[in-house]
């Protein structure tokens, strides 16, 4: 916003002024932004607690915290990484401002539920938090049982509330964009002419229809057995506790694709945008993002590998966990293969999107080893784990949501960032972060369980190696924080469409209308069409009305 | 150099070998995909970096046949180490049947072990190398797992049954022992040792560390002192089934359902005597939940599994067993 | 929240929605969307019903046989009875008859009142004779046929029965509570034949929870019986 004489009332964030105008929005770029905020700040908790973790894990002896404290650093990390800043993240902010753009339609179908979907999503963090500032949980963010309806002296039925009320508001996002895709694209605006952004989170909100309400009910469980001692999952009255470990991760391993499928869908759109042109093997792209969605509720049970079910049911999901691998490759190639006779420029969001691809090449082909039993027998519970699903959730999601942010930025807040540092940003956070996980995979090889405050000394090296790379992760992490505030104050204002890209939201000014378009627009080709114009606005083209 | 900077823990277990093996090669794979990734990616972006600004890329047509390999062969490649690791899973699911049972039960923050012939320890596990162990194990409270990596072998031990892990040991020393899964306050440090011996000296050991009785023995006694006996008898006035040989049978049920009586069962028809009640039996055996601690219980057992199938007077004459 | 696209909105007519046709599909494919999660949401507790069904027959066969029998088929008759009023409730609506459409919303309101006062004295039927689960839990320690089972076990029957029928409940309450603000939008003339979305969409809400109910029933109230 300048500083300048009021401006007109001509986008969606000078519409109107004033607290509850966002409140109340029902505006899904306004709702993006609150969401922006909120997991912002989880974010940074988040943060927090991977700090405290790096600074203890940097010595051998548990001397920074009691181990009490550091179990309950750790579940928190996880929580509030997962719950409140992974699942909701691109979906919620990306999703929420582009999808109904993209489709050339007004709003989401549902905008009132979109707000209410943020204020269940806030009220969920606000219980999550409550739990944080009493003192936290310490069951693991796996929350398995005996140990958490049983032992735990800690707040779990608070934080397992906040989950499942994260949860519903999951779902609901989910729900809105199912019936959004479904109902609300523009004339001539075809399945297979949708840009595979909007293809990813329609994907993504079929597992979160389907899976998130299993959560839930066994979060419901969880809570119900510990305030009556019900005895489902406790073995003293027959129950058992490794009925828990499926029925939790049969959302939790869906949900990983939640978290991952976005980050998919923005690469598609940096890589079609930066090298200008289309994506190759669109429709395989596009159908991956459906299997990864089908197949990923079939794979729950290799996290149960070594928790005793029988050897033929962990041949069977180790198969299949294979195969959710395929569609995932299937990207990654075509991903590449786009680069090749394309116009490629480095800029920041391209930065991001380079690095994401190596980086979900290795956090997938860890998985892969992974699913191979005779490997996992090994590093099941070890560091192996952690630097794996750090790849693909750290060097997957959060380089897709990065990269997006710094792709739309122009777009969402009207204003450029500065090249220089969001490059040197993107750079700062790709060493660091490899500095701070790929040891972790030797450590895990070695042997060094996860979730443990102290450990045997000749592991401090790699130890070390980690937490150095920890802040170095930390002021890249930091610096778009720092630039993008700046850029909404003192950053050049945007042009409609600042990268020279293909897509309807570079047809409308940066920031938008409130409306979006002030016609609905007709799309008459394919996405990513750099040859011609495949999108009409037949009032303004008949006028010639530049909007830009 | 690598000397002081492993990439692989110690290699002790007749397995070991095995699972590094599968590893490497996941590791080659893996590497081989990502660098592969990684240069085509860097190569193709310097290759055709933009060189005007209103310069844009020519698309291609959809390759089929290209989609088509570059699914198929890394599925192959996928499904060959799938086959490759179910092979040393099963492997190290599958202890020879000379195997000797050691006893092991974890509760927060201590592993405790039993010796066949009774010794008893705290964190650490001596065990004679070259010779198959099998691990049978319990937790008393919540979720543990028993990690040994230098065996790259790991159980979850779970309350309310028994898991099991097996190993051979190929080489002296001693090695880590972890716990694997996040049990509380004091996870990190639920840590101990397997000190694989010369088997000479193993024994050395035990004769040293002697407790009383063996396992069977102190099970013999419990089998008596809960008067298991007044039932579970061989004469006519036996009013439950005849122990001797059950391990490892199946056995009929009044529902007609089949199961095997293994450790589990045995271990239910001592708690939870009403779950599965035997053919042609009353339903009159009490439950001793709460009576015995899971150290006794696996005493019990290993007595019950010690009881050599005698012939009945039908089977002498028959020549057969039954329900086999 | 004007409409600034030049056409002038139609009553009743959500501004992100160019036609009540797409209003109305929009509104069905939401509402069968919520439907299919709550089956999954349901579905964990099945479940989890069906493993330990199966573990512990006999003390779920003895749990359930101190369900009464008349009164769940009672309430199960009931229930199908409020899914009739509601479809009719809903037709009322397609055919904009609204004092039809606000006596058949009664209807339903009041049998799924009969319903829950139905399930309240059962549950104080188990309250005294201490089958919740809890500190004053107590059951025998013989089945139907007088075999020994573990209470125990049938206290995890008697978790489930009360976390799968109270659900069940709560989600009756809360379409009770949106059945009254229909009959509140109802009276005022707010359902018309073209935008009569919510009425169906309870009426599809509804439908859901009785089928639930009808699951449920013979899966606790009729086990071992004949």
């Amino acid at each position: 916003m300048s500083a300048e004489a009021v401006s007109p009332r001509t986008n969606y964030l000078n519409a109107e002024y004033g607290v509850s105008s966002w409140l109340f929005t029902r505006d899904h770029k306004r709702i993006a932004l609150l969401y922006l905020g909120t997991i912002t700040v989880f974010f940074a908790l988040g943060g927090l607690m991977a700090t405290l973790i790096r600074l203890e894990l940097a010595t051998p002896a548990g001397d920074l915290l009691q181990p009490d404290t550091y179990n309950r650093v750790f579940t928190m990390h996880g929580v509030l990484m997962i719950f409140l800043f992974l699942i909701p993240g691109i979906p919620a902010v990306l999703g929420n401002f582009l999808i109904p753009i993209m489709i050339g339609a007004k709003d989401l179908a549902f905008p009132k539920l979109n707000l209410a979907s943020w204020y269940i999503f806030t009220a969920g963090g606000l219980f999550i938090l409550w739990s944080l500032l009493n003192g936290g949980v310490d069951t693991g963010w796996t929350f398995y049982t005996p140990y958490s309806t049983s032992f735990s002296n800690t707040h779990v039925i608070a934080t397992g509330l906040g989950v499942f009320i994260t949860g519903f508001a999951s779902i609901l996002t989910g729900l809105n964009f199912i019936v959004t895709i479904h109902r609300m694209r523009a004339p001539g605006l075809t399945w297979f002419r949708l840009p595979l952004f909007v293809w990813a989170h329609y994907a993504t909100s079929i597992i979160q229809v389907l899976g998130t309400p299993v959560i839930a009910i066994t979060v419901l469980l969880l809570a119900l057995e510990r305030m009556f001692h019900l005895g489902i999952f406790d073995p003293a009255y027959g129950g058992d506790p490794v009925l828990f470990q499926h029925l939790f991760w049969f959302y939790s391993h869906p949900a990983v694709y939640i978290m991952v499928l976005p980050a998919m869908g923005v690469a598609s759109e940096i890589f079609a945008a930066f090298a200008r042109k289309r994506i190759f093997g669109y429709r395989f792209v596009a159908f991956s993002s459906l299997a990864i969605a089908v197949l990923g509720f079939l794979v729950w049970a290799h996290h149960l590998f070594v928790a005793g079910i029988s050897v033929y049911a962990a041949t069977v999901f180790s198969v299949l966990s294979m195969l959710v691998a395929v569609p995932s490759a299937i990207k990654v190639f075509n991903w590449t293969a786009t680069l090749y006779e394309g116009s490629i420029s480095w800029e920041t969001p391209m930065l991001y999107g380079l690095g994401f691809i190596g980086l979900f090449t290795i956090g997938g082909l860890t998985g892969v080893m992974l699913a191979t039993l005779g490997i996992d027998v090994h590093v099941h519970d070890t560091y192996f784990v952690v630097a794996h699903f750090h790849y693909v959730m750290v060097g997957g999601t959060i380089m897709g949501y990065l990269g997006g942010l710094h792709y739309w930025w122009p777009k969402i807040s009207g204003k450029l960032y500065p090249a220089f540092w969001s490059k040197l940003s993107a750079l700062i956070v790709f060493i660091g972060f490899n500095l701070t996980f790929f040891p972790q995979f030797l450590l895990g090889y070695l042997g060094m369980p996860r979730r443990y405050h102290s450990y045997p000394p000749e592991w401090q090296v790699l130890n070390v190696l980690s937490s150095a790379g920890a802040s170095i992760l930390a002021v890249g992490y930091l610096m778009p924080l720092v630039y993008f505030v700046w850029s909404m104050r003192y950053g050049k204002p945007a042009p409609a469409n600042p990268w020279g890209a293909v897509g309807l939201e570079w047809e409308t000014p940066s920031p938008p209308p409130t409306e979006n378009f002030p016609e609905t627009p007709v799309v008459v080709g394919e996405a990513y069409d750099y040859t011609q114009r495949n999108y009409r606005f037949p009032l303004r083209d008949r006028h010639e009305v530049a909007n830009v | 150099m690598l000397k002081n900077f492993p990439l692989l823990p110690p290699s002790a277990s007749t397995l070991s070998g095995d699972v590094d093996a599968v590893y490497l090669f996941g590791v080659a794979v893996a590497a081989f995909f990502s660098v592969l990734i990684f240069c085509a990616v860097l190569f193709l972006a310097v290759r055709f970096r933009r060189r005007s600004p209103d310069e844009h890329g020519t698309p291609e047509r959809a390759l089929i046949w290209l989609e088509i390999a570059w699914s198929v062969i890394p599925l192959v490649i996928m499904l060959g180490m799938f086959g490759w690791g179910a092979k040393v899973f099963f492997d190290l699911h599958r202890p020879p049947s000379n195997a000797t049972e050691y006893f092991v039960v974890g509760k927060q923050w201590m592993w405790k072990f039993q010796h066949p012939t009774g010794n008893r320890e705290i964190n650490e596990l001596h065990v004679p190398m070259g010779a198959p162990v099998r691990l049978t194990m319990t937790s008393e409270d919540v979720i543990h797992s028993f990690y040994v990596p230098a065996f790259r072998s790991k159980s979850d031990v779970i309350p309310g049954r028994y898991s099991s892990l097996w190993f051979q040991a190929t080489r002296t020393g001693t090695f880590p022992l972890f716990c694997a899964e996040y049990c509380g306050a004091e996870h990190s440090r639920m840590i101990g040792h397997v000190v694989v011996m010369e088997p000479r000296d193993y024994e050395a050991w035990l004769v040293r560390g002697a407790s009383a009785q063996t396992v069977v023995a102190s099970g013999a006694d419990l089998f008596g002192a809960l008067s298991c006996n007044t039932c579970h008898r061989t004469d006519s006035a036996a009013r439950a089934p005849q122990l001797a040989g059950v391990y490892g049978r199946e056995v009929t049920l009044a529902d007609g359902a089949k199961v095997k009586a293994d450790d589990n069962y045995l271990r239910e028809s001592i708690l939870n005597p009403a779950a599965k009640v035997v053919a042609g039996y009353q339903p009159v055996m009490p439950t001793f939940k709460g009576q015995i601690s899971e150290e006794q219980l696996l005493q019990l057992l290993n007595y019950i599994k010690s009881m050599a199938a005698a012939p009945t007077p039908q089977q002498a004459i028959l020549g057969g067993t039954e329900a086999r | 929240m004007s409409d600034s696209h030049g056409h002038d909105s139609l009553p009743g007519l959500a501004h992100q929605f160019d036609s009540y046709e797409q209003q109305r599909e929009s509104a069905s494919l939401g509402m069968w969307a919520f439907i299919v999660q709550e089956v999954m949401f349901f579905g964990g507790l099945f479940v989890t019903y069906l493993v330990y069904r199966r573990e512990y027959a006999a003390a779920f066969a003895a749990g359930s046989h101190h369900l009464d029998v008349k009164l769940g088929a009672f309430n199960t008759a009931v229930l199908i009875a409020s899914s009739l009023t509601m479809a009719l409730a809903v037709r009322a609506a397609q055919l904009g008859k609204k004092k039809p459409l606000i006596g058949f919303l009664v209807g339903t309101i009041l049998l799924g009142s009969v319903f829950l006062g139905v399930k309240t004295v059962e549950y104080s039927h188990k309250w005294h004779e201490h089958h919740v689960p809890g500190p004053h839990f107590a059951f025998e320690s013989t089945g139907v046929h007088g075999e020994p089972i573990d209470p125990h076990n049938a206290q995890i029957f008697f978790s489930l029965y009360f976390a799968m029928t109270g659900l069940h409940a709560l989600h009756m309450i809360v379409g009770i509570a949106i059945l009254l603000w229909l009959i509140f939008h109802a009276a005022r003339g707010r359902f018309t034949p073209d935008n009569y979305n919510y009425v169906e969409g309870t009426g599809l809400y509804w439908h859901f929870v009785d089928i639930i109910w009808i699951f449920l029933f013979p899966l606790l109230y009729l086990i071992g019986r004949h």
